[in-house]
């Protein structure tokens, strides 16, 4: 099991308490679609992903976006378990989505960017540390079901 | 192995040179009338607005090198301890003068090079040498010093490190990587 700290308990859910999902999903999602264009490969029936602008404006890459950031707030309310939280999420984009495990990775280090962005110098080393150790127990839970 | 060392540097800069008026691309290009120049490795492909874009934010960063290299570095060692074993010789607590010092060097060779990008071959040698022969620091630690290159600077310009620029961004820094490595074996 994970043992997590009280400062990075304390961290992770202020970072997300002052989160807005609903702009920081969209931007995360299509900011690793611009910057790891090969993750365009699962969204095929996205519409137009020809450039950054269409890829920022597309409505079902926003819409995705939010339930991606909606589906990690699951993680943040159950910090002590977040491998069995996921469970059902792991078989999913190993046996239906098909999704290569590191592009999870790729996500979070995009969603760590756009964080930063936001919250600039409160973004400190320490802040980062622990979400980054968050966002890699998710993404290693994520993997946990693929065989 | 000194043959194919030499070998390598001569394909590597007949590649640099033939390949600048070519306009094959990695992947289909979004630019219509872009010129693409490869980094040594050939595989990372930077248009002339990437590269004025990334020119234009290191230039910015030149003056505040020390507060911008100690934080790179600071973020880097917090969220990989790993990298902490390099650094046994220094003291390496927030805010120290060697952090400072160490961090302004990074930064303003990053900077450097960033003005002439297509001689980044020539421009890293000294650079190549001494990361292969003295430092030895395991290339894997590369990308994580160049994520939290890529995080300070998020911090620091908020939303004018938009999506555009993260991606030409991240593909020099990759490519000032892959140089530095080069030599390794």
């Amino acid at each position: 099991m994970v043992q997590w700290t009280d400062f990075e308990r304390a961290t992770i859910q202020s970072v997300f308490e002052k989160m807005d999902y609903d702009d920081v999903g969209p931007a995360a999602l299509s900011r690793c679609l611009v910057v790891y264009p090969w993750t365009q490969r699962y969204f095929g029936n996205f519409g137009n992903l020809y450039n950054a602008a269409a890829i920022q404006g597309n409505p079902m890459v926003a819409a995705h976006g939010k339930t991606v950031l909606h589906g990690l707030d699951r993680a943040v309310k159950n910090m002590d378990d977040i491998k069995a939280t996921y469970a059902e999420l792991s078989v999913l984009h190993s046996e239906k989505l098909r999704v290569d495990p590191d592009n999870f990775r790729l996500l979070a280090d995009c969603l760590t960017i756009v964080v930063a962005a936001r919250m600039g110098a409160a973004f400190t080393a320490d802040v980062q540390g622990a979400f980054q150790k968050f966002l890699a127990v998710v993404v290693s839970s994520l993997g946990k079901q693929y065989h | 192995m000194q043959a194919n060392h030499v070998d390598g540097l001569y394909w590597c800069k007949k590649w640099l040179t033939n390949t600048f008026t070519q306009t094959c691309a990695v992947r289909p290009s979004r630019h219509s009338t872009s010129t693409h120049s490869t980094s040594a490795t050939g595989y990372n492909m930077l248009t002339d607005h990437e590269k004025e874009l990334i020119a234009k934010i290191w230039d910015k960063m030149i003056p505040v090198a020390s507060d911008i290299g100690a934080e790179c570095l600071l973020r880097m060692m917090t969220t990989f301890p790993g990298t902490k074993t390099y650094f046994a010789h220094l003291d390496i607590r927030p805010r120290s003068p060697h952090l400072r010092s160490h961090g302004k060097k990074i930064v303003l060779a990053i900077a450097e090079c960033s003005k002439d990008i297509s001689s980044m071959m020539v421009t890293l040698a000294p650079l190549q040498t001494l990361h292969v022969y003295k430092l030895r620091i395991d290339p894997c630690n590369f990308k994580l010093l160049c994520h939290c290159i890529l995080v300070t600077l998020a911090a620091h310009m908020g939303d004018e490190f938009d999506p555009v620029a993260h991606a030409a961004m991240d593909k020099y820094l990759s490519a000032f990587a892959a140089v530095l490595a080069e030599k390794y074996r």
